[in-house]
């Protein structure tokens, strides 16, 4: 086929480094912390366009914390914080290890992302819902969910409060406002916003909050909720985690070659900040203001937060296949736990033996935990539920054809 | 003649199309430069440019969509939905476009389509990875669905469907892909290599949509089946003792009749097995074809052994999971009435 001169030709994106070569993000450039002017809550989603295509940064990488972001936590707030987050690294490293030793079927880390899902819950109020995706069990840790169900989930024994029927990580606890996770993306993102636009008809008080990866945003889920959420002024925040990989594909597969996830926000009208999401501050920050904009029925807020995904995908996953190993290392925002602790230390609020002692601690919580939900099982124990219970709950009664079914399942 | 597993036989049909047909294009979730989360499309972005395999943003809709733009255009492209249990975004675009776009416009325009899709459990995928929505395309006229249950025939069908003119929906029985799995868990795991119909020309060779396999013959019982339960099936077959006979569809739409009605009138038994959830599945209509044309032979009523109806279970898998003893049972059943 010779081409013509004016012949028309067809963009694939491609990332800037695969697996052989040196992690790139030159030419990247941030605005500086403290850097970006705090609105006021009240301000029109028309003048907060810019906050798309900025960063809202508030620790510099030597550990202060500057600027009217800055949210201004008290120092047991914040150890509180760094102790979930050490938690929640410690819990993951366990369970992916778990599946590796043949124990569950599945796991899924939410490594360097740890900030994101502490820090917004630390800065919701304990009574607003939550519509995670499967990365955000950081929310059951910071309301005190017991460690040992998540396990019990994960091992789907006999105690797994989802009765074994679901895959490991997919969550679900009412009592905490937190949803029951889907595999299947960004379904949870429009339900998020009708539990708001719920919530709002009803004169309650609370607020909901939705999780999504950058990848899922290209979902039709995604932009259904948008519209509704703008439409309906639905209190509710809409977060994007930007962690720069889907699974395989790099954010440029779901439109970020062209501009920025935040940006969304603005053909909708709604009001899009992008945040450091490895800044525990930063993040906070962001969530309390979207938080009080909500509360104050002056509608839904989009952020994004940009991080960086330093674990596989999954467990099924080797992201050695298709990016540079050492790019997490390279992430030029550093890693939220290491930059937390600098800051608390900076404010002489924290000594390197106590971090130490805070680590241990994690990990000692986790391998206790560990120890007592092995002890009631892991995937595959014969007899950990009834075979006959899988017909309970299709339906509130159980119809003809599902006793039918159990009986001969039974017999 | 090269031995390979069922992943190897879709990959070198891809291979195979797009070398001779440039208009030959693949598409979906991960599947450019790592070549798809189940390797099908491994290799295929080096050999022909990221322009003819590439990564698809995660909407299955605008997959669906944009495929069927191009098929307009004159394109075969090929798709993949990562996982069947993700198709549903796509479903309009499916059944609404692709199924109709010939009959509305009077045959103005075609739709030459391929949509691939994982599908089935048997792999701790709980509810999301595990599903058998089959039905759901046979229902749907305008649309042909085909199930592929060894390396021979997975390449031989792809190929078929993409030189198809009318969208096809070529489901691919996951558990089977690495190796014949027959449900029998307490034996070790045979590889493909060792199964006749891993021999596989390199080359362009079809399996015509359309046409049955007659996988063991027999005189006393007709099996029907299709995907992993083709395995299941005949290992039923050998520990039941029961000189059944199992017909391997192939294509679900359209069914080889003729196939079954001799097999069945043969027999005068009936067992129709699937993965898929019992009320309105597939083997609903089997057994209403059956019926329909064999009921004056039949000895017994027809039975079927299918998933229950329920979401697919995580850790009951094994309990839901259609297996040689449940498919006897229905064998014994059918042979005592
Ligand atoms: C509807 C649907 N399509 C495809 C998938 C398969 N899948 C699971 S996770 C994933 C990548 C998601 O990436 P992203 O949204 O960026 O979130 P991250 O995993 O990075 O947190 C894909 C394609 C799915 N679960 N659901």
């Amino acid at each position: 086929m010779s081409r013509r001169s004016n012949a028309l030709d067809l963009h694939i994106p491609a990332p800037r480094a695969r697996p052989g070569d040196a992690p790139d993000f030159s030419g990247w450039s941030f605005p500086e912390p403290g850097e970006t002017p705090r609105p006021e809550i009240d301000a029109p989603a028309v003048e907060l366009r810019e906050f798309a295509y900025g960063l809202i940064r508030v620790l510099d990488m030597d550990g202060a914390a500057i600027g009217p972001w800055a949210p201004r936590l008290a120092p047991e707030a914040l150890r509180r914080g760094l102790k979930y987050m050490l938690l929640l690294r410690a819990f993951d490293e366990r369970m992916h290890r778990a599946q590796r030793q043949g124990k569950t079927s599945f796991y899924m880390q939410s490594h360097g992302e740890e900030a994101i899902s502490i820090a917004q819950t630390m800065a919701l109020d304990p009574s607003d819902m939550c519509f995670p995706s499967y990365r955000q069990q950081g929310i059951l840790i910071a309301r005190d969910y017991p460690l040992v169900d998540m396990m019990n989930q994960i091992y789907s024994n006999k105690h797994d409060p989802m009765k074994g029927r679901q895959l490991p990580v997919m969550y679900s606890s009412k009592k905490d406002g937190f949803f029951s996770i889907s595999g299947n993306l960004a379904t949870q993102v429009p339900q998020a916003v009708g539990w708001a636009m719920a919530s709002a008809y009803a004169g309650d008080v609370r607020i909901a909050s939705t999780w999504l990866g950058e990848g899922s945003t290209a979902e039709g889920d995604f932009h259904a909720a948008m519209t509704f959420a703008s439409v309906y002024r639905a209190p509710v925040i809409v977060n994007v985690v930007n962690n720069q990989w889907a699974i395989s594909s790099f954010q440029g597969i779901a439109g970020g070659e062209n501009t920025t996830f935040a940006a969304r926000g603005v053909g909708y009208g709604v009001p899009p900040l992008r945040v450091d999401g490895n800044d525990f501050l930063a993040v906070y920050a962001v969530t309390q203001w979207a938080a009080e904009r909500a509360r104050a029925n002056l509608g839904p807020t989009l952020i994004e937060h940009f991080t960086y995904r330093a674990g596989p995908h999954s467990t099924s996953d080797d992201p050695a296949r298709y990016r540079p190993t050492d790019e997490a290392r390279a992430w030029p925002l550093g890693d939220p736990i290491e930059r937390l602790k600098q800051h608390l230390m900076v404010l002489g609020e924290w000594r390197e033996d106590q971090h130490r002692a805070a680590q241990e601690e994690a990990l000692e919580t986790v391998r206790a935990t560990g120890r007592e939900a092995e002890k009631v099982g892991v995937l595959g124990v014969e007899g950990a539920h009834e075979a006959t219970s899988m017909f309970d709950d299709v339906y509130k009664d159980v119809p003809w054809h599902l006793r039918r079914q159990r009986e001969d399942l039974g017999a | 003649m090269a031995s390979m597993t069922m992943i190897q036989a879709l990959n070198s049909a891809l291979d195979v199309m797009m070398e001779r047909d440039p208009n030959v294009l693949t598409f979906g979730e991960d599947v450019g430069y790592f070549g798809g989360v189940f390797k099908v499309t491994e290799h295929l972005q080096k050999k022909y440019g990221a322009k003819r395999c590439f990564d698809a943003p995660i909407n299955e809709c605008g997959i669906a969509g944009a495929a069927i733009g191009m098929a307009v255009y004159g394109l075969r492209p090929v798709i993949e939905i990562q996982f069947a249990d993700y198709m549903y975004p796509a479903y309009d675009q499916l059944v609404s476009e692709a199924a109709r776009i010939r009959y509305r416009s009077a045959n103005d325009y075609t739709v030459p389509l391929t949509v691939r899709m994982p599908y089935g459990g048997g792999i701790y995928g709980g509810q999301t990875h595990s599903q058998s929505p089959e039905a759901l395309f046979t229902h749907v006229a305008g649309l042909k669905t085909v199930i592929p249950a060894t390396p021979y025939d997975a390449k031989g069908l792809l190929i078929s469907a993409i030189e198809d003119d009318d969208p096809v929906v070529f489901l691919e029985p996951k558990r089977v892909y690495n190796g014949p799995f027959d449900g029998r868990r307490d034996r070790p795991v045979i590889p493909w290599s060792k199964h006749p119909a891993s021999d596989v020309p390199e080359g362009y060779y079809k399996v015509p949509l359309g046409k049955a396999n007659i996988v063991r013959e027999g005189a006393d019982l007709t099996i029907l089946a299709y995907g992993t339960m083709v395995h299941v099936a005949v290992a039923a077959v050998e520990d039941s003792g029961i000189d059944a006979e199992v017909l391997d569809l192939r294509t679900l739409l359209p069914v080889d009749i003729d196939a079954i009605v001799a097999s069945v009138c043969k027999t005068g038994r009936c067992v129709i097995v699937h993965e898929a959830t019992r009320t309105s599945g597939y083997g609903a209509e089997l057994s209403a074809l059956v019926q329909e044309h064999c009921f004056y032979k039949l000895e017994a009523p027809i039975e079927r052994v299918t998933g229950f109806d329920t979401p697919y279970p995580h850790a009951l898998e094994w309990d839901y999971f259609p297996t040689p003893p449940r498919i006897i049972k229905a064998m014994r059943r059918a042979m005592e009435a």
